[in-house]
This record gives structure tokens, C-alpha cells and sequence, in this order.
């Protein structure tokens, strides 16, 4: 199993979200879905430790997340966030900042700009002034730079049109099949998790 | 020796009258400020003279040790309320200044600049708890700000498996820059546009400007050390508090007001 949930409650802004969820998410894609404010966002904060539960344990690949190194966990396991978050002045500073904090050798930039449909030609642009659907592309982008084993996609169309989101939809599936990433999926859009993946969580 | 008497301070009243009636006629509702401003300013510093008075006559150092921690903790307090986004800032705020005020007065002491008297050891060390004050509270203010104002970045950096520390580093520059150039700034346009306080005490107690002005050299030079230790010891100590040990950014602990 992937991951586990074991009776896990969470809060977000003092607000109690997640009361007792027992869960599990296999290997492959599983969309999380429900309705708004049920806890979706929380949850995948979670799976990569960017927040920690009440109550209740978090299992990834069987080991509680709470015994690693939550830098070596959010390395391996990857958040793309709903809105787009640059970090660095650059496309290409962007998409190396991971593996330099890691200590790695720097990524071929050109190489995973093209994995995330975008051309190699933006990576000396400033990532805030391309468009948000280039921008949530640089994003992912940057998290596979890490060459995480799981990509978390909290809403990564959500601000896009249907163009732009057909568009990365494709680029997802592409990204699956070359990489054998699992991928758990944020999104309040049914039919989006009936195409992207092949389990489903629904909350609520 | 100036003599000032009270009569003299009376008169300079005047001008407070034109500053109340000023606020009255444009109904900017600081009539009060102005009136509470004005006698607290009168309590404090009469008192503060009676005190001095008092170490500068007992010649002292460990009176002039207590009067400095008392500046310390006092100037702590009040720049906690410019720091209220930030968790724990009383502690922060409490080390930042002691270790500036401390810093700079044992180097100028050791340098042979003063002498560890209280005529010099009173007067300078308020002035750079004060300046450490502000900068400390200037440089925690923006950090409290900014985090909050910033956390999808910071957020973002974590993800990416960036530490803390690593993942607020653009932020704590920021506020280290926000708290620190007043001072470079009022340093370089010194004698230009402004004349610092010191020299002009001296000029009206009849120094000489040659001494008024390598005085006030060197309380500039000293206040630029001052500034950048009490901002940069703010910074260093509060950035921390921000996220827990698991490198998690904590969320707010009230809402911003």
C-alpha cells in the first residue's frame, strides 16, 4: 500500500477538517475527491508532512511519516499546489533550487521542461510573468526535478481554461507512463478523475 | 555649563500650544496625543535625569548596568507590539538588544573610545538600546508581515525539501534590509539635511564643533554596528519559531489584525 491513513484527524486554521479518516491510497492514480472545505488540501498536506494530524497515524509504504526525515519524504513524495508559487527569479532557478538543496547534481532543466509540455526556450524567463497554465507547468517541472517516486496534484487545473487543461491532462497521463509515477490527485471535478485515475477516495 | 531652568522649558511650550491647536483646527483627533506626549515626555525625562544624576554621583558601574537592563527590557516591551505576528518575540526582542547594546558598548570601551565611566556609559548605551529598539522591532514587524503574506512560497520552498531557514531566507533578507537602511541612510545625508542630536547638544553646551562632530562620528559609526547586530540577532532568533521541528510552517496563532 502506498499510503495508509489510520483514524487520522487534522485541523486547518483551527478548524477541525479530517475526524477519524480511515484510509488507504494504492500504488497507480487515485483522485481524491468531495465537496469543498471536506479536507482534500489537508490530506495531501499530510501524505508529504507539510502538516501533521491530530490524531491518528500516516503510513507511507507502511512506515509512520512521523519517524523520517520529512525533507527526505517531501523529496520522494512531490506537491504540485493549486496556485503556482515561484520560488526563484528564474524558469531554470526554479526547476534546480530541490536538487541544489539536496546536494545534487543540477537537473537537465531543458529536459524536464519538455516533460511537462513546456518549451526549453522559457528557462531563462522570469516564471511570474508566463501564464498561470505555463507557470503550474514550471511547477511540475520543478518537482520532478527531485525525480520523486509520487506526484501529489492538488487542483492542478483549477485555474486554468479547458484548453489549457485538456493539455495538461495529457501531459499527466504522458508523465505516468514514461516515469511510473503514482500520483494522487486533488480535484473536485469528477469526470477529470474518471480520466486521470484509476481509484478513487472520496471524503465527505 | 548651560543652564537651563524651568521657566525656559515653560516657554518652549508655545510651540506645543501651536501643535494642539493645529490638530483642533484640522480635526485630526491628536489634541490628546499631543497633550500626553507632552507630559510624558516631561515625567520621563525629568525622571531619568534625577536617576543619572544619582549614577553619575555614586560613579558606579553596576548602577549603570541596572539602568541599561531596565532600558533593555523596557525597550523589548515596546517592541513587541510592532512584533505581534511573530511568536515569542518578548525573548527574541530581550537578547537582540542586550546583545547589541553589550557588542558595542564593550568594543568601544576595549578600543579605548570611552571610558568605562557613567558620564559616557549612560548616555550612549540609551542610544543604542533606542536605535537597536527600533531596528529590532522594524526588522520583526517585516518578518511577521512577510511570512504571512508569503506563505505559499515558503510552503512551496518546503515541498521542494527546503529547511526553515532555507525556505524563509528571501524573507528574512527583506526584513533585515527594511530595518537596517533608515540608519545607512540617515548616516549618509548626516550634516546635509539633518544634524544628529549629539552634535547639536554640544554646539548649544559650547564644544567645540571640531569635538561635536568626531563625537558624533563616532556614535554614528557605532549605532551602524548597533542596528545591524540588533536586527540581525532578531531575525536569526525569531526565523526559527516560525516552523516546527519537523521543518513545518506553523499557522498563525491568532488572526492577523
Amino acid at each position: 500500500m502506498l499510503f495508509a491513513l489510520e483514524g487520522v484527524s487534522a485541523s486547518r486554521r483551527g478548524r477541525p477538517v479530517l475526524r477519524g479518516l480511515t484510509a488507504s491510497i494504492p500504488e497507480g492514480a487515485t483522485a481524491v475527491t468531495g465537496p469543498s472545505g471536506v479536507g482534500k488540501s489537508t490530506l495531501l498536506r499530510l501524505l508529504n508532512r507539510l502538516a501533521d494530524a491530530d490524531a491518528g497515524a500516516v503510513r507511507y509504504r507502511g512506515r509512520d511519516v512521523r519517524e523520517g526525515d520529512p525533507l527526505a519524504l517531501r523529496r520522494e513524495v512531490g506537491l504540485v499546489a493549486q496556485l503556482p508559487a515561484p520560488v526563484a527569479p528564474t524558469v531554470a532557478e526554479d526547476v534546480r533550487y530541490g536538487p541544489a538543496l539536496a546536494g545534487r547534481p543540477a537537473p537537465d532543466v531543458g529536459a524536464l521542461l519538455e516533460l511537462a509540455g513546456l518549451d526549453p526556450a522559457m528557462a531563462t524567463r522570469d516564471a511570474r510573468e508566463l501564464s498561470v497554465g505555463q507557470q503550474q507547468r514550471v511547477m511540475l517541472a520543478r518537482a520532478l526535478a527531485l525525480q520523486p517516486r509520487v506526484l501529489l496534484l492538488d487542483e492542478p487545473t483549477s485555474a486554468l481554461d479547458s484548453g489549457a487543461r485538456g493539455a495538461v491532462e495529457r501531459t499527466l497521463t504522458d508523465l505516468r507512463t514514461r516515469l511510473g509515477l503514482s500520483v494522487v490527485l486533488v480535484t473536485h471535478d469528477d469526470a477529470q478523475a474518471a480520466r486521470l485515475a484509476d481509484h478513487r477516495l472520496t471524503l465527505g | 555649563m548651560v543652564d537651563v531652568s524651568l521657566l525656559e522649558v515653560a516657554g518652549a511650550l508655545a510651540l506645543v500650544a501651536v501643535a494642539i491647536g493645529i490638530a483642533v483646527w484640522e480635526r485630526t483627533g491628536l489634541e490628546r496625543d499631543v497633550g500626553l506626549a507632552t507630559v510624558r515626555a516631561f515625567v520621563q525625562l525629568t525622571a531619568i535625569g534625577y536617576v543619572i544624576q544619582l549614577i553619575f554621583d555614586s560613579d558606579e558601574l553596576v548602577f549603570v548596568v541596572a539602568l541599561l537592563a531596565v532600558m533593555v527590557t523596557i525597550g523589548a516591551f515596546t517592541a513587541r507590539t510592532r512584533a505581534r505576528e511573530v511568536p515569542g518575540a518578548l525573548g527574541t526582542l530581550f537578547v537582540a538588544l542586550g546583545l547589541a547594546a553589550a557588542a558595542t558598548l564593550v568594543l568601544v570601551i576595549a578600543l579605548g573610545v570611552f571610558p568605562a565611566t557613567p558620564r559616557y556609559l549612560v548616555p550612549v548605551g540609551g542610544m543604542v538600546i533606542g536605535n537597536a529598539m527600533t531596528a529590532a522591532a522594524v526588522a520583526l514587524n517585516r518578518l511577521g508581515e512577510d511570512v504571512r503574506s508569503s506563505t505559499r512560497e515558503i510552503e512551496a520552498a518546503l515541498a521542494l525539501g527546503a529547511t526553515g531557514g532555507q525556505a524563509i531566507r528571501a524573507v528574512t533578507r527583506r526584513s533585515l534590509r527594511s530595518a537596517t537602511i533608515p540608519v545607512i541612510d540617515q548616516t549618509k545625508t548626516t550634516g546635509l539635511i539633518t544634524f544628529p542630536g549629539t552634535m547639536v547638544g554640544m554646539l548649544v553646551a559650547g564644544a567645540q564643533p571640531v569635538d561635536a562632530v568626531r563625537l558624533q562620528l563616532i556614535l554614528l559609526y557605532l549605532l551602524m554596528g548597533a542596528v545591524a547586530i540588533a536586527a540581525l540577532t532578531a531575525v536569526a532568533l525569531a526565523r526559527r519559531r516560525f516552523f516546527t521541528a519537523a521543518q513545518q510552517l506553523r499557522e498563525p496563532a491568532a488572526p492577523a489584525r
